[in-house]
């Protein structure tokens, strides 16, 4: 009988061996199949295209020249569940007429939000006591670089910011070169 | 025989249960694993708790960027025992994450990572940062206007990460911004993903205490040898062994239990962390702060030189991890007794006192300017109307964020109560004029008016 084993057995082995490879490769495809959309669920705020959008704050006469105000509006993709997440804010000063200059609120340390002490003329973050100058460069504390700023137009009398991503400091910024 | 009995024998029989899980439960382990041993268990205890009240909280949140807010505010106002379950997970978060410190410093303390125990404090060492993880998105969760700039402020520290740095702060955020993804996400790693793999981990956790068996108490001299090792601990087993259950579990059970209890006691007696204002980024009149787990991190980035702030948000927490993972391969065998590893142990204190420093300060964030300060002027009156006009622009230039006069004020800068005594005027003239890399210069915000009645102010100080 032992005889009689041994001399099936390479058949057997082979036929084995590619039974296995192929449940082997066939659960790796299907792992790979159902991967693929849970990594594209994971992976998709990169893989959306959310371009810049205009957005109105009020009309230019609602901002005397040299005022710094909190204007809030909406994102560039609100979704309908979004409710009030899909706000922003931002400081719009009125330099001239036709000049504004929109900061963004959020500190460039660690992205908390800057409130413009106006008596002072000082952005002020509560973290940890970042301070900017009405310019927006950085007057104290921890901040590596300056307020980042939106885009601001004047249309139709209407002052509009041009929606952008929540600034993200990177490694780099604000080492000396 | 009673029917009980026969319904029990019969339920044996087919689950095999008294012959596969019983010598489990009554493996033998080390006689004089006493009262040091018990944290482990308690922080295993302290998991099934907030699993059992997250469940319990998700019947009634809707995680939903519009809406979890509001259903928060009914779990604590309105629901049955809302108030009390967010309390019990609250407080369970923070007494896991006590326990799973105080349960590594004595898995530290006694070596007990050295041979053949290295992979139990590898997945030690996930389950430490899974915890972490949680507390983190837990505190999310809440969706208050904390949970949405502190999730704005994680994905800052991620942002630093060299080159792909911002893409890994879109996903955190789950897109450009805050909005109705963020939520979602947080939701599914707090609910679904940590979880599972903690599962994972603790399963394996155990499973490696099953297959190594608990470490023995140290004794001094005694020194662990790979080659000899496995051999000596059967034998001692074999000789002086009890079994778990019973002999040892009782330990586990009584002190798990005595947490539990003491943590919904606080839940009952604190409650859970109030909510702040609604989860809206463009409120921006408002302070993030982390719950208490976070604070000591929080400290850090307040207190490190902005230069090498880079640095260190990208490269501590890779050699922090990668420190811990390899430390049961750099020290692998001999003395395990705490006594004969002093510089071990003054390691320990070291992080404990420098963790709890940090804890301390953080919670003083003496870093923080005080927006919700008092003008001087309204509490003190002054016959000099110079003195009047000086103190009413120390309130509204900023200067009182940051410096305390006769107890008004913040702490970010020197108190100036007594300033007047020390500093001439034209000291303070050009401090306030030039400014440091602390404090902004006021030159060009002040007009000369201005800059002589504060002076005049801060000279009278003394």
């Amino acid at each position: 009988m032992n005889q009689e084993k041994t001399k099936t057995e390479p058949e057997n082995d082979s036929r084995r061996e590619f039974m296995m490879n192929m449940s082997l490769g066939l659960g790796g495809l299907a792992a790979i199949a159902v991967s693929i959309p849970v990594a594209g669920a994971l992976l998709a705020p990169l893989l959306e295209d959310k371009p810049e959008v205009w957005r109105a704050v009020g009309s230019a006469e609602n901002f005397p020249i040299g005022s710094t105000q909190l204007v809030k509006f909406e994102n560039a993709d609100p979704k309908a569940w979004a409710g009030t997440t899909a706000h922003t804010a931002a400081w719009l000063r009125r330099e001239s007429t036709d000049k504004f200059i929109a900061f963004s609120a959020n500190c460039t340390h660690l992205g908390c939000p800057v409130r413009w002490e106006a008596e002072a003329k000082l952005f002020m973050c509560p973290c940890h006591g970042g301070v900017y100058y009405h310019d927006g460069s950085v007057a104290a504390g921890p901040p590596p670089i300056a307020l980042r700023q939106y885009a601001v137009r004047v249309a139709d009398g209407q002052v509009q910011i041009g929606t952008a991503p929540i600034p993200i400091t990177n490694f780099s910024d604000g080492q000396k070169t | 025989m009673s029917l009980l009995r026969k319904i029990a024998n019969w339920f044996d029989d087919r689950t095999g249960f008294s012959e596969t899980i019983l010598p489990v439960m009554r493996h033998p382990v080390p006689p004089g694993a006493k009262w040091a041993y018990v944290f482990g268990s308690a922080t295993l205890f302290c998991f099934v708790l907030q699993v059992v009240t997250g469940v319990g909280l998700s019947l009634l949140y809707q995680p939903s960027s519009d809406s979890a807010f509001q259903s928060l505010q009914f779990i604590t106002s309105q629901a049955a025992f809302g108030k009390v379950l967010r309390g019990i997970h609250f407080f369970g978060a923070s007494g896991m994450i006590i326990l799973v410190g105080i349960h590594m410093i004595r898995v530290y303390i006694t070596a007990s990572y050295k041979y053949p125990r290295e992979m139990s404090w590898i997945s030690g060492v996930f389950l430490l940062f899974l915890t972490i993880a949680m507390g983190f998105t837990g505190q999310l969760l809440r969706w208050d206007s904390n949970g949405v700039w502190s999730s704005v402020v994680a994905a800052q520290n991620l942002g630093r990460v060299p080159l792909i740095g911002t893409a890994l702060a879109r996903l955190l955020l789950g897109g450009d911004t805050i909005g109705a993804q963020s939520l979602s996400r947080f939701f599914s790693f707090h609910v679904f993903l940590f979880p599972a793999l903690i599962f994972l981990f603790v399963g394996f956790h155990l499973y490696l205490v099953i297959r190594n068996g608990i470490s023995e108490p140290p004794k001094a001299g005694r020194l662990v040898d790979p080659k000899t090792y496995r051999k000596w601990y059967d034998d001692m087993l074999k000789r002086e062994g009890v079994p778990f259950w019973p002999n040892a579990a009782w330990r586990d059970a009584l002190f798990s239990s005595l947490v539990i209890l003491a943590i919904v006691g606080f839940a009952i007696l604190i409650g859970p962390p109030p909510l702040t204002q609604p989860p809206d980024p463009s409120i921006i009149n408002t302070s993030p702060e982390p719950d208490w787990y976070m604070l000591p991190i929080f400290a850090l980035f307040a207190l490190l030189p902005p230069a090498t702030e880079s640095y260190l948000i990208f490269f501590g927490p890779i050699v922090g991890v990668l420190a811990l993972l390899v430390l049961p391969f750099i020290s692998n065998r001999g003395e395990r007794s705490p006594i004969r590893r002093p510089w071990a142990v003054f390691g320990v204190v070291c992080v404990v006192v420098a963790v709890g420093s940090l804890l301390y300060i953080g919670n003083r964030a003496p870093w923080s300017p005080q927006f919700e300060t008092k003008p001087l002027a309204q509490s003190v009156r002054f016959r000099d109307p110079k003195l009047e006009r000086g103190a009413s622009l120390f309130y509204k230039k900023g200067c009182q964020y940051c410096h305390r006069i006769d107890g008004h004020g913040g702490i970010t800068g020197p108190e100036l109560s007594r300033i007047g005594r020390t500093w001439n005027p034209d000291q303070l003239k050009v401090q306030i004029v030039n400014g440091s890399d602390e404090m902004p210069a006021y030159g060009g915000m002040l007009t000369k008016a201005e800059l002589n009645d504060l002076v005049t102010f801060l000279s009278s100080r003394k």
